[in-house]
């Protein structure tokens, strides 16, 4: 049995909606962004795949692979400094103890 | 069923199983390291599918960096041992039906599209390739994003530092008062 594209689709595909499963059911900031992480990496997984059996023999998935990482890195990065601050003036990290900005 | 294929089904069972695991364990460290095995999985996918440079990368940037840097922000702002509360029961549904629907819908358009893959093996991608593809000056080079995303790491770095930074706020002691 050969594997087909279809198949590495359905992996990408389950693996994005249960980071959206897990981004709207946690309250906690580090695990919300620990669910983003999912979605971004289900992406990668679909450059990489769209490369190897759509159009083989060129690398252009492969360096929309490696800019997404790249961008994923800062934007972590980002995100914790952003998490640590609101820790420091809440003394909490839960989504619904920062809502100063919510009408 | 050859042997590659079993090895794939293993590792997408390994990969949404840990990815499930991630999102719905109560101990938060424990959450952070099943992300740390998923992200190992999909490294193992990307080998399974020959990309060895990608693979690589991916162990490199999200297992030995990005899981790290949130296992220390746990670290920071945890108290180790305590359960994160539990999402109440609305919420899961509501998110439940959400992401289902959100398959489903996804998922049969994708069938709809007929990708007939050819699946041939790529002709020996090597790093010499990837590397004079992405600083090269010609058609199909990648320099011009190579140059912004260099740019975009010092921002970010520079904006990390300027965020995180302690700053003496005399109006938070009052505003923390206020809180408590």
């Amino acid at each position: 049995m050969e594997i087909k594209l279809i198949q590495i689709l359905f992996v990408s595909t389950a693996l994005f909606f249960i980071g959206v499963f897990g981004f709207l059911t946690r309250r906690n900031t580090i695990t919300m962004l620990m669910a983003v992480e999912l979605i971004l990496n289900s992406v990668n997984i679909n450059f990489v795949a769209f490369n190897k059996y759509l159009y083989a023999g060129s690398l252009d998935g492969v360096f929309f692979t490696l800019f997404l990482i790249a961008i994923t890195a800062a934007e972590a990065a980002v995100a914790i400094a952003i998490i640590i601050n609101i820790y420091r003036s809440h003394k909490s990290i839960d989504i619904e103890d920062a809502d100063e900005l919510k009408w | 069923m050859s042997i590659k294929a079993f090895i794939f089904f293993i590792l997408a069972g390994f990969i949404l199983l840990t990815g499930l695991l991630s999102v719905t364990e109560k101990r938060i460290f424990r959450a952070a390291i099943y992300l740390l095995f998923c992200m190992m999985g999909i490294a193992g996918l990307y080998f399974w599918m020959d990309f060895d440079f990608i693979a690589a990368v991916q162990v490199v940037v999200y297992v030995g960096g990005i899981v790290v840097l949130i296992i220390f922000s746990i670290f920071l702002t945890h108290q180790i041992g305590t359960d994160l509360e539990e999402p109440t029961r609305r919420r899961v549904n509501f998110a439940t039906l959400a992401a289902l629907f959100g398959f489903a819908f996804c998922f049969v358009t994708i069938r709809e599209a007929n990708l007939a893959g050819i699946g041939n093996n790529i002709t020996e991608l090597s790093v010499r390739d990837i590397g004079r593809q992405m600083l090269s000056l010609n058609e199909h080079g990648y320099i011009l994003p190579f140059e912004v995303v260099s740019l975009l790491l010092l921002a970010a770095m520079i904006g990390c530092i300027v965020i995180a930074i302690k700053t003496p706020m005399p109006e938070s002691g009052a505003n923390q008062n206020l809180k408590t």
